[in-house]
């Protein structure tokens, strides 16, 4: 692993069942940098980000995440979600809590924060996501962007130093995917570590460090946006570009 | 002429009370057929019932103004024809049907237990209630201090539980059969959901026998078995031991019915909750359980409603609930046939509080709902 990488996989093979879901998966993830991974359903892209906080427990292979390495060992575990945040195509807001109780739950319960100051840490974050006016509703009142940017402020209230994306765009009807991308641009200028799931090109060309292009469990291709969109290696990337970037 | 965006008044004949009428109950010519044989129905019932019961009832005199003190005293002894119900019978067991046969002395002590349980539960109930967080430490307290109470000790004298009975022995086998099997259902069902295999099965085997068994012989197992198991010297009072097997019972159905709620919510929760650091019982406390609870509360209620009438059960171990002691107040030769009075008297209490129960989980589903979209996802 190269010194300056706060997030490492080596090695990383996982099935579920019989089905071999990541296979061989090498990548290294330097401080602030911001990788967007790409690739047709079924690839595994999903899956990988998954790992790097455990929701998926990995058979072989290394993966170490801010110098913990991720193994059976739930105290690692607890303290690598406690650097990592993450966000989910379907927002997984908690229902019956108002949007404040959503982002105070893990200050208040996690790190023991005094429940005054969890309400302040909670209106700056909704204030960084624009909607601090939503803080006492509840998340059935709100339209799908808003929930998103309520799922990104709950997970930046722990102060993570790594954030994930699972297409948090997905879900979403097409006038609202931009409020959601302003949210994640401003982050990634903030010095974000971040890994993006997405099929959004236009976010991934102005904000992408790295492309990383996964295909059957396997990484094909990593390049700086500009190589990988005007001049990519592999063929099964061209064939993949030319799909989602010709309609 | 009309602009496009003006909305008019609905059609009047479907509004109000005669709208209402149409649309209910005479929409067409078979639903006002049924309607009006329903209606011909009750006419002839009701008054017939309201009769009975209170316009031609004796309660404590008899239509000759005699006070009753037995059977052939009753108006409808004395007149067969015109007599309505006679309560004398349960004006003059009132004392029994509500505490069985407690010293009259202490009774004291059970009526404030009645009344500080009324305290403990309401506020549990209603959350808008005031000052809701200093009454639930008492609620937290009030089973230690209705034990001492009722069961005598720390300068009371004790009173021993064969001398109880009545409403009190129902109440204190419902609300602590229901109370205690609440905490053991959860713990139970997320045992039963837990990824460690000896805990899953251990639960699983424990909900199943449980469920597989009739209460009847649960309660037979409390009373003669359950003192076989406990080291020698230490006798386990009767009421406590069916209170195991009741509570044991309701755990395991209770249980059954939370696995129900959990199942319901989407892994997305689970997910959620994980990755923003919330330990195992953290995300079950504050994220999966608030929500399968909720989901829960119509069949919670239900199996509760289904405790609290089962109760009666204890009957055949040779505990006196209020049907024990009605069953015994028929056996009085003194008033030997008056059971309609005494079912009917046995099956309103019951009715008030599990309808009580029923209305409370209604208006518990209605609250809940507003505001929180639980299919937002």
């Amino acid at each position: 692993m190269s010194e300056d990488s706060i997030i490492s996989l080596q090695n990383v093979n996982k099935w579920f069942g019989e089905f071999h879901v990541l296979k061989d998966v090498d990548l290294e993830v330097k401080k602030k940098e911001r990788i967007v991974v790409c690739g047709p359903s079924g690839s595994g892209k999903s899956t990988m980000i998954r790992c790097i906080n455990r929701l998926e427990e990995h058979q072989e292979g290394t993966i170490i995440v801010d110098g913990i390495e991720l193994t059976g060992n739930l105290k690692n575990i607890d303290s690598v979600r406690k650097e990592v945040g993450m966000v989910f195509q379907q927002f997984n807001l908690f229902p019956h809590l108002s949007v404040k109780e959503n982002i105070t739950l893990a200050p208040i319960w996690v790190k023991k924060m005094p429940k005054a100051e969890a309400e302040e840490l909670a209106m700056q974050q909704l204030e960084i996501v624009k909607i601090p006016e939503q803080a006492d509703k509840y998340p059935g009142q709100l339209s799908g962007g808003q929930q998103q940017r309520v799922a990104i402020a709950r997970s930046l209230a722990m102060k993570p130093n790594i954030m994930l994306f699972d297409e948090p765009t997905s879900a979403l009807d097409p006038e609202m995917i931009k409020e959601v991308l302003d949210v994640m641009i401003d982050l990634a200028e903030g010095g974000m570590t971040m890994i993006v799931v997405t099929h959004e090109m236009g976010f991934a060309k102005t904000v992408a460090d790295r492309m990383v292009f996964m295909d059957e469990g396997r990484i094909v291709e990593q390049a700086e946006p500009d190589k990988f969109f005007n001049n990519p290696e592999s063929d099964r990337t061209k064939l993949f570009l030319s799909q989602i970037l010709n309609h | 002429m009309n602009d496009i965006t003006e909305s008019r008044k609905p059609p009047v004949a479907t509004t109000g009370i005669l709208g209402w009428f149409r649309m209910n109950l005479f929409s067409n010519w078979v639903n006002s057929l049924i309607s009006l044989f329903v209606l011909y129905i009750l006419y002839q019932f009701i008054p017939w019932i309201l009769n009975w019961t209170i316009f031609a009832a004796d309660f404590k005199y008899n239509f000759n103004g005699e006070e009753i003190i037995n059977r052939e005293m009753c108006s409808r002894v004395l007149d067969p024809e015109n007599g309505g119900a006679c309560w004398a019978i349960i004006y003059v067991r009132f004392y029994q049907f509500m505490y069985g046969f407690y010293p009259r002395d202490e009774v004291w002590r059970v009526n404030l237990s009645y009344i500080m349980l009324a305290v403990a539960v309401v506020p549990l109930l209603f959350d808008k209630f005031p000052f809701r967080k200093h009454f639930l430490k008492f609620t937290y307290v009030f089973p230690i201090i209705a034990f001492f109470l009722l069961n005598g000790g720390l300068g009371l004298d004790p009173v021993s539980t064969n001398k109880w009975g009545g409403l009190l022995v129902t109440l204190v086998l419902g609300c602590t059969g229901i109370a205690l099997a609440f905490p053991l259902g959860i713990i139970l069902a997320l045992g039963r959901r837990s990824n460690l295999p000896v805990i899953s099965m251990m639960c699983t085997l424990f909900i199943e026998f449980i469920r597989g068994v009739p209460l009847i012989t649960l309660l037979f197992f409390g009373m003669v078995m359950l003192p076989l198991f406990l080291p020698e010297g230490i006798d386990m009072d009767g009421l406590a031991r069916v209170l195991v097997a009741v509570t044991l019972f309701q755990s395991a159905y209770m249980a059954e019915v939370i696995r129900g709620g959990l199942q319901a919510i989407p892994q997305g929760q689970y997910e959620a909750a994980r990755s923003i650091g919330l330990s195992y019982w953290q995300m079950n406390m504050k994220v999966v359980l608030p929500q399968a609870i909720r989901i829960s509360i119509p069949s919670i209620v239900n199996t509760s409603i289904g405790l609290f009438k089962d109760t009666t059960l204890v009957i055949i171990v040779g505990l006196l609930d209020l049907l024990g002691i009605g069953r015994g107040a028929l056996a009085d030769t003194t008033w030997l046939g008056l059971a309609y009075e005494v079912y009917f008297f046995v099956s309103l209490v019951f009715f008030i509080f599990t309808f009580g129960m029923s209305r409370y989980s209604l208006y518990l589903e209605k609250k809940l709902k507003t505001g929180i979209n639980m299919g937002a996802d």
